[in-house]
């Protein structure tokens, strides 16, 4: 039983320091934990808990983390693997900013401060494409370029809050593929008679 | 009353960000630097070339920082907490009861129409973050970084850690001498 704890706590935790490039790249180090190191979990199991995983919102690895912690020790053990999961990097974070904020004040920090802003700049904006990339090939190209303006122009021209545009869309969303699906039989009938 | 702003601002970022991590950056940034203002523009990017270097889930590196800024080591857990306890308790929950909204056209069509709202905020925070370089650095500097790192990330394959290293020691060797 201690050697479970044990496992999830070692598992979680080097997943969590070893996986750079956020949540989402982290997945593949967790399934190789959770499925061929420790065998908690069969890969379909794996697959078809990401899958839902995927469909809600939130981070993505500690919802991973969490339900393989419940899966072996029950709500415990899922706090017990978020923990592990998290903690390291949470106090990495911390301690490291607390550094670099003492040092602010020297010339090099600044400077250090200013050199990576535009990388980030950089970093940001390839996510952004990505974002921009799914929705184009999920909606075509057309129908993404709607979205996209009207989404700008709700968030930054008559500055509505992102809640409140997120909501709306997801109501949308809800009904996207009905509606598609309808226009499509409706188009094809049409086609029908026409030829 | 603070605690309670860590708590909603958090959770509201995190539970409309469908697509892991990444895609409640630029709703957490509504919620720390716009609304609340517990950051600066410099200061949350500060924090996200750190987070970005780190390993580890993104969003709760953030959690983890803000909510230390803000309320210490309370601010930390309280943050934390708003960030991974819904979406975590929700799996765990749906697990329980149903397996086959998985295939749902309605949740499909949901997480796709998010996409195109992430990818203006993040556009947006984008432009942000470049003109807040101009201001620091200059038109010259801010574009070769950002044209370098571009070239780095996308041709090169580096690993985004190593390029955020490889600005800090151009920052911190070459920026002051100039």
């Amino acid at each position: 039983m201690n050697a479970c704890y044990k496992e999830l706590v070692i598992g979680m935790m080097r997943t969590g320091v070893l996986g750079f490039g956020g949540g989402p790249s982290v997945i593949p180090l967790i399934r190789y934990e959770a499925v061929t190191r420790y065998q908690w979990v069969n890969d379909d199991e794996f697959g078809e808990t990401l899958a839902i995983a995927n469909a809600l919102p939130g981070p993505i690895a500690t919802k991973m983390a969490a339900y393989l912690g419940y899966k072996l020790r029950g709500t415990t053990g899922a706090i017990v693997s978020v923990i592990a999961h998290i903690l390291p990097t949470s106090l990495a974070m911390v301690l490291l900013l607390a550094v670099l904020n003492f040092l602010s004040s020297s010339s090099t920090v600044a400077g250090m401060i200013h050199a990576v802003m535009p990388v980030i700049a950089v970093m940001l904006g390839l996510m952004a494409y990505e974002f921009a990339a799914k929705t184009v090939k999920g909606l075509g190209k057309l129908l993404g370029c709607i979205f996209f303006i009207l989404s700008f122009v709700l968030l930054q021209v008559i500055l509505v809050h992102p809640a409140i545009v997120i909501v709306l869309f997801l109501g949308y969303g809800a009904y996207h593929y009905k509606i598609k699906n309808y226009l499509n039989k409706k188009f094809s009938k049409n086609k029908e008679r026409s030829a | 009353m603070t605690a309670i702003y860590i708590l909603l601002g958090f959770f509201l970022a995190n539970i409309l960000g469908y697509g892991g991590g990444p895609a409640s950056i630029p709703l957490m940034y509504q919620e720390i630097v716009k609304h609340y203002q517990w950051l600066t523009n410099v200061e949350f990017s500060k924090m996200l070339a750190l987070a970005n270097a780190l390993p580890g889930p993104i969003a709760t590196k953030i959690a983890a920082y803000t909510g230390y800024q803000v309320m210490g080591w309370w601010g930390l857990l309280l943050a934390l907490i708003a960030t991974i306890l819904p979406s975590a308790a929700a799996l765990i929950l749906l697990l329980k009861i149903i397996s086959k909204h998985r295939q749902s056209s309605a949740v499909k069509g949901m997480t796709l129409l998010v996409q195109p709202v992430i990818a203006v905020m993040m556009a947006v925070l984008t432009w942000q973050m470049f003109s807040d370089s101009y201001h620091s650095l200059g038109w010259i500097q801010a574009i070769a970084i950002g044209l370098v790192s571009l070239i780095a990330l996308t041709k090169l394959k580096l690993h985004p850690a190593f390029i955020i290293l490889a600005a800090f020691i151009y920052g911190g060797g070459v920026l002051p001498l100039l």
